[in-house]
């Protein structure tokens, strides 16, 4: 397949905030001007615009792309939303990838902004209704069923308990404290994460990553503009996403297999053949603790159910064999749904660039990875990155 | 580049600020009403329900028996064949022991958990699960692999819903 090669040459973010006072837009131009100042750019270099945002019922605002488009610097230029749940902070540079690899546009502004603070008293009450309205929403599911019912299955189809799955929340949390935007950078044990509140067991209040406000945004070039603009581009080899059923009481839960798909996709593409060696730092979506070593699993960076034993032999830590999560994640930076998948781009890039300040891995790595997860828990996006 | 604290947007602030109006905002309540079709597939399937039956499509290609039912096979991509009666009974794919309602607020002191769980449903293909509840059980003595059957609302309560099905309860078979 001929495709212009695209790579990321600037990055935004705003804070990650429980309630931040200012508006989704605002949110969307402070990361997105941020990203353009990094790279020396302006607006008016700007192709095309791919923005990210997830739920419309977080927001009480119908037709959230245009709502956004003015912050996000959509306005007068071809402007397109993405939205997959979860997984949309890594799709929306997947189609800015498009966008440029295609040949079409040689310039676009990624950005994802999400304001979950808006919905009272909590934004989990929107989430019913994305389960069946005549199946399942008579049950009064919350979100939070769908995440324990999978750890549970996860746990017992390899013999794990909660304690070992609780050290990725201890890790992700205390990556955070060096992370600027970081939300939640703490430094817990494994008996804090036990003793915090039950919701919904397995899942203990610590093992979840919070609602949150924020926004990122990056800056996608194509090979002969971004050599113009910066001397240190990093490349998107590899774009991949892949959709499961929607039944998903009727899939396996314990492995996540359109994960693997979106990987695998992505893998050919940058030519990647052995992921566990040639990966060498990724950022797997962490949104509850089982779901990094979940994820590890289907992204083919660890065999099934052996995650939990390379955190345990602290492989994955950020000055470990692998690193995993070295931002903080979702659990520790924070989780404004769309933004947090770019977020993990973002530290990708700017450990790729060796530019992570007090968070970056050790060894130079030249790979790496960021995935993220979402819709009724169906699908996978995965970016690889190189430089 | 690198980031630092004092260059980046996203100003937090306390819920307290907006109860004490020290920050102003708006709120809307939105009062939507939606009806849904069912469409012949789960038409029927509630049809059933009511008269305490589970009901299933089967694929004559992939062979599969599917529950909740549905007029295409989705991984074969062409209408499924024939109506086929299951059990009410099933077995635990997996299950939880929730506190958290479904608006994010905790239940009340002394109410009991939400126990929410996969079922896997006698005579549907393997894997075949559907969410539902569980009860007549203590929460600790839940394990996966348990067999289960149906509770129905009584015949003159039902009412063509998916919570005609009151609970799964224990069996020993």
């Amino acid at each position: 397949m001929a495709y212009q090669k695209v790579a990321i040459v600037g990055a935004g973010i705003t804070k990650f905030v429980r309630r931040a006072q200012e508006t989704g837009k605002e949110l969307a131009f402070q990361a997105s001007k941020m990203a353009l100042d990094s790279c020396g750019m302006t607006m008016e270099d700007i192709e095309s615009v791919s923005l990210g945002t997830a739920p419309d019922a977080f927001d009480g605002v119908h037709l959230k792309g245009e709502y956004l488009s003015d912050g996000s610097g959509g306005w007068r230029k071809p402007y397109m939303r993405q939205f997959v749940g979860g997984g949309t902070g890594v799709f929306a540079p997947i189609h800015g990838w498009l966008h440029v690899a295609s040949g079409m546009f040689d310039t676009c502004l990624v950005v994802c902004s999400e304001k979950m603070s808006s919905c009272y008293p909590h934004p989990q009450g929107a989430f019913k209704t994305i389960f069946d309205h005549t199946t399942e929403q008579e049950l009064d599911p919350t979100l939070i069923w769908i995440f324990a019912l999978e750890m549970n299955r996860f746990m017992s189809a390899y013999g794990m308990t909660k304690e070992e799955i609780a050290q990725v929340s201890v890790k992700n949390k205390k990556n955070a404290m060096d992370h600027p935007a970081a939300q939640l950078p703490m430094e817990i044990t494994v008996d804090d994460v036990m003793n915090s509140e039950t919701l919904a067991w397995p899942v203990n209040r610590l093992d979840i990553s919070p609602a949150s406000d924020g926004a990122a945004a990056i800056v996608l070039a194509s090979e002969h503009t971004a050599k113009r603009i910066t001397n240190k581009p990093v490349w998107i080899d590899g774009v991949g996403w892949n959709l499961d059923t929607a039944y998903w009481a009727t899939r396996d839960l314990s492995y996540p297999r359109y994960v693997e798909k979106a990987a695998r996709m992505a893998y050919e593409m940058a030519g990647v053949v052995e992921p566990k060696r040639e990966i060498e730092i990724a950022e797997p979506y962490d949104p509850f603790d089982y779901k990094e070593l979940h994820h590890m699993e289907g992204l083919q960076l660890a065999d099934r159910g052996e995650a939990v034993q390379m955190l345990l032999d602290g492989k994955t830590q950020r000055d470990g064999d692998r690193p995993m999560c070295p931002s903080g994640g979702a659990l520790g930076v924070g989780n404004p749904i769309a933004a947090t998948g770019l977020m993990k781009v973002i530290e990708i890039f700017l450990q790729l660039r060796g530019e992570a300040g007090k968070r970056q891995v050790p060894g130079s790595p030249r790979c790496g990875l960021a995935q993220a997860w979402g819709d009724l828990m169906q699908v996978g996006t995965v970016v690889v990155l190189r430089r | 580049m690198e980031l630092n604290k004092k260059d980046l947007g996203g100003t937090h602030y306390k819920e307290s600020a907006l109860k004490e109006g020290k920050l102003l905002s708006l709120a809307m309540e939105p009062k939507l009403q939606y009806a849904w079709d069912n469409g012949p597939a789960i038409g029927r399937y509630l049809a059933e329900l009511k008269e305490g039956r589970l009901i299933a499509r089967k694929c004559n290609k992939c062979r599969r028996i599917m529950i909740p039912p549905r007029m295409f096979c989705e991984l074969c991509w062409r209408p499924t064949d024939e109506w086929v009666y299951l059990k009410d009974t099933g077995t635990i794919n997996t299950f939880s022991i929730c506190y958290v309602n479904w608006d994010a607020s905790r239940i009340k002191k002394g109410e009991k958990p939400h126990l929410p769980a996969v079922i896997e449903i006698d005579g549907a293909s393997e894997g075949m699960g559907i969410l539902h509840v569980l009860g007549e059980v203590e929460p600790e003595k839940i394990k996966i692999g348990m067999k289960v059957k149906a509770v129905w609302k009584k015949p003159e309560d039902r009412e063509g819903a998916i919570t005609d099905i009151l609970y799964f309860k224990p069996v020993r078979r």
